[in-house]
């Protein structure tokens, strides 16, 4: 097997939020400043994690630097843990919380 | 100082003997950090294995549990690549591909997160200041060493970083 297929069936209309469960949307992954990271390894690590953009990599690094937190990803408990696990093994300083 | 450049895919240094020692010293340094010297009150483990729910203690209790394992090993071998690559004794070309490549970002990054710990940078320190200060201070002190190590790391760093992006 493998390889993709086209779906047998057409989606569904995707919906309201109140379709996703809530133990799926309430939890977020944060970055907070630290003086010792440089700015172009911290835009680069956002890229190369969450794959964005130079462009969005580079605000979130700024809204880290200036605000001195930033959300940097969204969605289940597990995954965010995961998310700060890899920002941790590139030496961020991330945590996670309820969104 | 070296700098590293991309050169046929790899990224090439070559480093005076003065900067691998330097290089290995604090690569062993960290190794030093995660295996045998391993303490969680150390400040330094602090802000390499941070509390990932700050105002949840036994949450971030059973994150580490599941957790730490793999990162201590994770940045032991991150730190074991840069003393894998370096020439044996003399100064020497160092020639990286793009995994050891990053390797060595994340280990320099751990040393430099080490030594901002001890050095205690913050937000807003000018380290050409701090140096000056030091040296004015006592020139021969480990300070004035500890601070000149800190800054080329993150030059080396960065070079690397700029090869790697460009």
């Amino acid at each position: 097997m493998g390889g993709m297929a086209a779906p047998q069936v057409a989606p569904v209309e995707t919906p309201a939020t109140d379709e996703v469960p809530a133990s799926d949307r309430q939890w977020v992954t944060i970055v907070w400043d630290d003086p010792v990271n440089l700015m172009t390894y911290v835009t680069w690590v956002f890229q190369k994690l969450f794959g964005y953009s130079r462009e969005r990599a580079e605000q979130l690094m700024l809204d880290v630097h200036h605000k001195g937190r930033a959300v940097v990803s969204t969605g289940a408990r597990e995954r965010m843990e995961h998310d700060a696990s890899q920002l941790h093994a590139y030496g961020l300083w991330a945590t996670v919380d309820r969104s | 100082m070296s700098m590293f450049r991309r050169q046929a895919g790899r990224y090439v240094a070559t480093f005076a003997v003065d900067e691998v020692r330097v290089l290995r010293k604090v690569a062993t340094e960290v190794v030093g950090l995660l295996t045998d010297g391993f303490d969680h009150t150390d400040p330094v483990v602090g802000r390499l294995f941070p509390e990932v729910y700050p105002e949840d203690a036994a949450g971030s209790a059973e994150f580490r549990r599941y957790t730490e394992g793999d990162l201590k090993t994770a940045k032991i071998d991150q730190a074991g690549a840069i003393l894998a690559a370096l020439p044996d004794e003399a100064g020497g070309e160092v020639r990286l591909d793009a995994e050891a490549a990053e390797a060595w970002l994340r280990a320099l990054n751990d040393a430099r997160l080490a030594m901002g710990v001890r050095l205690e940078i913050k937000d807003g320190t000018d380290l050409g200041e701090e140096l000056d200060d030091a040296v004015a201070e006592d020139p021969a002190s480990s300070r004035v060493f500890q601070l000149s190590v800190y800054a080329y790391l993150g030059y080396l760093q960065e070079s690397l970083l700029n090869a790697l992006i460009d």
